[in-house]
């Protein structure tokens, strides 16, 4: 019995994993940009429908379909925060919001309309049933041992980017002071950009993920988003290897609510949330 | 003499107010020149339109006999424009030292490096991988004029750094500029504090209510006849 | 006055003129699609309330709906109450939920209080799927006895819900445009337009945010025992619809005018044509619906009615301001 319980806890942290690579890029844009973009779960969700078409579609091997869509997908997000975040930043609460909420609802319905609402998964091959046996009760599939491996190494990917490259320093010292910025010849404006673009890159590798292991539908964006929220106040705003740990915390949640009831696993993630939340609303990390 | 900048009848507006009128002025290489003017005058409007972060201006800069009017704030720092701006306006989650390189990184390649800088104000090499949110305010504004150096400006603009520092700071800063000065950059200061910064200026402007009053030699007027107009009485 | 203004005015007397008319003249399935417009118009005067006022920009109004709906089902089917005591009850019970759920989310700020709401209204819902006196994920119809306790004819069953739905909507326009008139709702517009002017003015923001949210709690769970009413069955995901009861009500605020009086009216006005318009255009419907909200956040943020604000010089329903001035403009 304590055999299964450890198996769903070990499960579980995978699948941390993976909703901590969700809530990667939404920390990033939370913690320079200062706003939440509601239509980022529903932007993962659009990769998943573009490794799809390229993969399943078109027949174009899936590493190579990455390797398209990943520049793709921060040139994207630069043009994105460019020519559309960027003006109404700055103005309140508002509109930032109904922008990113707008474009959500908008990437539901085009998915729908082209794809129509059923529910999809592109095949890997033999990687997604291949698992090592680690002890007795415990066995770890290679696909979620991998995307985990990945979510660490983008983490600490992302922590080298921001904290020992010029461009990093160039990002941190636009979300400290934007005008200031503007005033010494650095413009806030393509900073911005560029880390959306870094943003994008990280939608494109987790939705890339999210496609092979999890079935997906053109409304499954909120749900993603949902999860990437959690795992980024669990953890501490600003904090990327907070949003790890709250990643992991959500699936452990997930997969041992899963494991008293299957229905409950969804629910017990949000409670989860909910409860850890309510004790320690700076979550578990803050960087402040 | 060559003029570097030549500001000629600028106005800048704020919407429908309008901070500047019609100001001219010129700076040419390797002089000091000194806008002196009391809170609200239009200095740092001033300043502002030169690095151009104002929403509107009127009349003509030129950098070099180049205009200015069509450049980004970027292109003008890349072309050797910098400003210390008023109240410092350090990245205070940066350390000191990236700090100083993001002047580096967006201004004119040039001779000066970190450890020039560094030879300047030796206190800033020991703290170099502070964060600037724990300096002092002295040397706060050393960081700040250390970020503007490094971008290797052939015009260097300063907005104030006396404001907030102890006298012994503001004397250590006021020392520096005629050494910079000196390797070729010329400097534009703008001070409420009119004896400190007449004593460093080649020459000067004063500016009333967005206009310029009286402008010449610091030798060439008295005391009184500067306070006159500063004030406008 | 301004011709423009009278203009406005009449329009707004016809359409109460209607209002009170529709019951005698109107077929059922006309006043079915009245009273559905009266509910969205409740729905979307709670949402500007608080977003477009209060600067608690919600994602998760459809909570208090669901709550609403579940409570009537409970207090009317499973508990037996008597019906227009079970609509009030429902609520009573929205405004007690409202409480914890305002303590979890007054901690978050802008877009996380946006996305906070949503967690919280998608835990609801999930929970909501669990009550299997409720008939747990799938839902439960009414039964037809509980149901004719409204009305033992289908036409006069309408009636009532449809009067029930019309005070709900007058006494959601009346008692907000008095909230916004009080000294409350005085310091939340200078605090829309500049946040140090609501300190000048002395108004303590952060009970007026908590006043404005427990205003509107038990607007939203009335409103849901009305839906049940026609809908005739609660079921999680229609009765904590997120497209229903938040998407469509943002959509309608945004379209209209967010942070007037005006706007939601309008608002709701142009869902129902678009919706009648569009109907057949399955996915593009709100495709253009999003598209238009985005637009107007960037180019004209008050929406149609502050389009047409440019041609009327004053409010339609004056709220705020000094009328002395007013009238001395117009």
């Amino acid at each position: 019995m304590a055999g299964a319980w450890a198996n769903q806890i070990v499960q579980g942290v995978l699948l941390g994993g993976l909703y901590a690579m969700f809530a990667m890029g939404l920390s990033l844009s939370a913690g320079v940009m200062r706003f939440i973009n509601i239509a980022h779960g529903d932007l993962i969700v659009l990769v998943c429908f573009m490794v799809l078409s390229l993969a399943v579609g078109l027949g174009v091997p899936l590493l190579l379909a990455v390797a398209i869509i990943v520049p793709l997908a921060f040139v994207a997000g630069y043009v994105l925060q460019r020519l559309l975040l960027q003006r109404v930043l700055g103005q309140g609460v508002l509109p930032v919001i109904l922008v990113t909420f707008g474009l959500s609802i908008i990437i539901q319905n085009a998915l729908q309309g082209t794809y129509g609402a059923d529910t999809r998964k592109v095949p890997a091959g033999s990687i997604e049933t291949a698992t090592i046996h680690v002890v007795d009760g415990i066995n770890v599939g290679v696909l979620p041992l991998t995307i985990f491996v990945a979510a660490v190494l983008l983490v600490l990917l992302l922590d080298r980017v921001l904290y020992r490259t010029g461009i990093g320093a160039r990002i941190r010292a636009v979300s400290d002071d934007p005008s200031a910025a503007n005033l010494i010849g650095l413009p806030s404006p393509h900073i911005y950009a560029i880390a959306m673009g870094i943003v994008g890159i990280t939608i494109a590798i987790s939705g890339a993920f999210m496609a092979v292991w999890t079935n997906f539908d053109p409304t499954s964006g909120p749900s993603r988003l949902l999860i990437a929220f959690e795992a980024v106040v669990l953890g501490g705003l600003g904090s990327l290897w907070g949003t790890l740990a709250g990643g992991i915390l959500l699936g452990v949640a997930q997969t041992l609510g899963g494991q008293f009831d299957a229905a409950w696993q969804v629910l017990a993630g949000h409670i989860a949330f909910l409860v850890i939340f309510t004790l320690r609303p700076q979550g578990l990390f803050p960087r402040y | 003499m060559t003029a570097l900048l030549e500001v000629d009848a600028l106005s800048v507006f704020y919407g429908k107010f309008r901070a500047l009128f019609d100001v001219s002025l010129t700076i040419a290489e390797g002089e000091i020149v000194s806008i002196i003017g009391a809170n609200g005058a239009g200095k740092s409007s001033l300043l502002k339109a030169i690095v151009g972060q104002v929403p509107r201006v009127e009349g003509e800069i030129r950098l070099s006999g180049r205009s200015m009017a069509d450049q980004t704030t970027a292109a003008r720092v890349a072309a050797g424009v910098a400003l210390v701006p008023e109240g410092r306006r350090l990245f205070p989650s940066l350390t000191v030292e990236e700090n100083l390189d993001i002047g580096w990184q967006t201004g004119r390649r040039g001779e000066i490096r970190r450890d020039d800088v560094y030879g300047y104000f030796p206190v800033l090499r020991e703290r170099r991988n502070q964060r600037a949110s724990q300096l002092s305010g002295g040397q706060q504004q050393m960081v700040a004029l250390g970020r503007a150096l490094l971008a290797n400006p052939r015009l260097l603009l300063c907005d104030e750094i006396s404001l907030g520092l102890a006298p012994v700071v503001i004397d250590g800063l006021y020392r520096m500029l005629p050494q910079i000065r000196d390797r070729g950059t010329a400097i534009l200061i703008v001070e409420q504090d009119i004896s400190r910064s007449l004593a460093v200026a080649d020459r000067f402007y004063c500016l009333l209510e967005g206009k310029v009053n009286l402008s010449g030699r610091p030798g060439e007027f008295s005391r009184e006849e500067v306070e006159r107009s500063y004030f406008g009485g | 006055m301004n011709p423009a203004v009278l203009i406005g005015r009449a329009l707004l007397v016809a359409g109460a003129v209607f209002l009170l008319a529709a019951p005698f003249g109107l077929s059922p399935r006309g006043l079915q699609l009245v009273t559905e417009f009266l509910t969205m118009l409740v729905l979307a005067l709670m949402w500007n309330l608080l977003a477009g006022y209060a600067d608690i920009v919600t994602v998760g109004q459809h909570a208090f709906v669901g709550i609403g709906a579940y409570a009537f089902f409970g207090f009317l089917v499973l508990a037996g109450f008597d019906p227009w005591l079970s609509v009030l009850l429902a609520g009573l019970v929205a405004l007690v939920f409202s409480l914890p759920v305002m303590a979890i989310i007054f901690r978050l700020r802008a877009g996380y209080l946006a996305v906070g709401s949503w967690v919280v209204a998608e835990t609801l819902m999930l929970a909501a799927g669990k009550l299997s006196a409720f008939g747990g994920g799938s839902g439960v119809s009414m039964p037809v006895a509980a149901v004719k306790r409204f009305g033992a004819a289908t036409a006069d069953r309408y009636v009532n819900v449809y009067w029930l739905a019309f005070a709900l909507a007058a006494l959601a326009l009346l008692s907000t445009w008095y909230l916004m008139r009080s000294r409350i709702g005085v310091g939340l517009t200078a605090m829309r337009d500049s946040e140090e002017g609501a300190g000048a003015i002395g108004v303590n923001l952060r009970r007026a945010r908590i006043l404005c949210f427990l205003w509107a709690a038990p607007f939203l769970g009335i409103a849901g025992a009305i839906i049940t009413m026609q809908k005739l069955r609660v079921a999680p995901p229609a009765s904590f619809s997120i497209i229903d009861w938040t998407v469509y009500v943002i959509f309608i605020v945004v379209i209209g005018g967010i942070g007037s009086f005006e706007g939601p009216i309008i608002g709701t006005l142009v869902f129902f044509v678009l919706r009648e318009l569009l109907a057949d255009t399955g996915v593009w419907h709100l495709i253009v619906l999003g598209a238009v909200s985005i637009g107007i956040v960037l180019i004209e943020p008050k929406g149609i009615w502050g389009l047409l604000r440019r041609f009327v010089p004053g409010d339609l329903i004056p709220v705020g301001h000094s009328p002395g001035k007013r009238q001395g403009r117009a």
